[in-house]
């Protein structure tokens, strides 16, 4: 039992309770850093880390922590985590941590790690949910790539920065399609990409707030 | 007097926090489903940025900053990696302050923000544009500007969005996109049309 129970956890999140496409939670970086594959993998990665080390801590401690300060105790330890990251990040893929600017510090507000924690580690053991913050990294991580592969591909014509469409302007055929570097792409696409999914998995349609009645024909007299 | 002004409009249209950098995009989407609501939240934002923008610049530029402390006898001390603990810190103080003084003073607007207010902490386009304010080195005057800026262009776009959804939830959308995805594409043409501003240059 408790062996399914994991695997739920771990797996749960990513398609059929991801926390972009369902959950609506972190969506502010998954637009701003997918303009290309090896930002966007060095991001999930640490999200990965930090959902997951920060569900760790929480749920370690969630016993001791006072109902009534809980919110700035897990910021405590989310913060503390992220500035371990942005530091590593900046010893380690300086360049990239540049591109990432402020993404990085704003880890801290990715209501994914903040929800989780409240949501999850504040009720669970330590294992599931270090598992539960792993799976929803992915879940985040999968969201992401699936953009930055579209946007980095038709827009730039390469992937990790080998070029795999040659743009015109340097002697190929294919033409890049500027649109899709500039940010309302990113909507477009993870509009797109909620639609692929709610067809896939029909039972996460939201109900509609007003029912359409059909149009009746009715003569005049 | 230009300089400002110019940043001012910048912040506000150029430089929109939510549809050309997707900051606070969670609260953004969650909350705009009726234009008072989003109007609430809107001003909320507005007011928390202009107090923590400034507070975060005068802690960043006499504390943490490399050679800051040289007032306190210490003059090759660097602090900036405590940057984002601090921020977080003073984000979430003033807002529990404000919350108090609002409580106290002007309940009418207290109880009309009601439950945004402690929800605005965890609100990247604070935290965002304090780390902006940072990265760009603004002084203290200029601080101020933009958190005003920053925060009228957020609340700017939060409720002409609420205004489109408050419409949108008459028209017959294709069911996988109802509810989220349409509003993603709403946003995305928003973001386009707010684009047109980015070739003003002042």
């Amino acid at each position: 039992m408790a062996e399914v129970n994991a695997k739920q956890v771990l797996f749960e999140p990513i398609f059929s309770n991801n926390p972009i496409g369902l959950q609506i939670l972190g969506i502010c970086s998954a637009l701003a850093v997918t303009t290309s594959m090896s930002v966007t993998i060095v991001m999930c990665l640490s999200v990965i880390a930090v959902t997951a080390c920060s569900n760790l801590a929480v749920s370690l401690a969630r016993t001791q922590i006072p109902a009534s300060i809980r919110i700035i105790v897990q910021m405590t330890i989310i913060a503390s985590l992220v500035i371990v990251v942005d530091q590593v990040l900046k010893a380690y893929a300086y360049e990239i941590s540049k591109q990432l600017s402020v993404f990085v510090g704003l880890i801290i507000t990715n209501c994914i790690v903040m929800g989780r924690a409240e949501g999850f580690a504040m009720q669970n053991g330590p294992w599931l949910s270090f598992l539960d913050g792993v799976g929803n990294g992915v879940g985040y991580s999968v969201m992401l790539l699936f953009v930055a592969f579209f946007r980095e591909l038709l827009g730039a014509g390469s992937l990790f920065g080998v070029t795999l469409l040659t743009p015109v302007n340097e002697g190929g055929w294919y033409i890049t399609n500027g649109l899709l570097l500039l940010p309302p792409s990113a909507f477009f696409i993870i509009g797109l990409a909620i639609w692929g999914l709610r067809t896939w998995m029909p039972e996460q349609v939201e109900e509609p707030d007003f029912k359409m009645s059909r149009h009746t024909h009715k003569e005049a007299f | 007097m230009e300089h400002y002004i110019s940043l001012l409009l910048k912040a506000i249209f150029i430089e929109n926090m939510a549809l050309a950098f997707f900051l606070g995009m969670c609260t953004f989407l969650a909350i705009s489903k009726k234009v008072e609501a989003a109007t609430g939240l809107g001003i909320a934002v507005v007011v928390v940025l202009t107090v923590t923008v400034p507070v975060n610049n005068l802690i960043y530029n006499n504390i943490l900053r490399e050679g800051a402390l040289s007032w306190a006898g210490l003059p090759n001390v660097d602090l900036s990696f405590l940057g984002l603990i601090t921020y977080i810190g003073v984000i979430a103080a003033i807002v529990q302050i404000m919350e108090m003084v609002l409580d106290k003073y002007i309940p009418a607007l207290y109880s009309a923000l009601g439950v945004f207010l402690p929800l605005i902490t965890v609100n990247c386009a604070i935290l965002g544009a304090a780390l902006f304010m940072v990265e760009r080195d603004y002084s203290f005057g200029e601080s101020v500007v933009y958190g005003f800026g920053a925060g009228v262009g957020w609340a700017l776009a939060i409720i002409a969005l609420a205004g489109i959804r408050e419409k949108l939830k008459y028209s017959d959308v294709p069911d996988g996109l109802r509810g989220l995805g349409i509003t993603f594409i709403t946003v995305g043409l928003m973001s386009l049309g707010f684009m047109s501003f980015s070739g003003i240059s002042l």
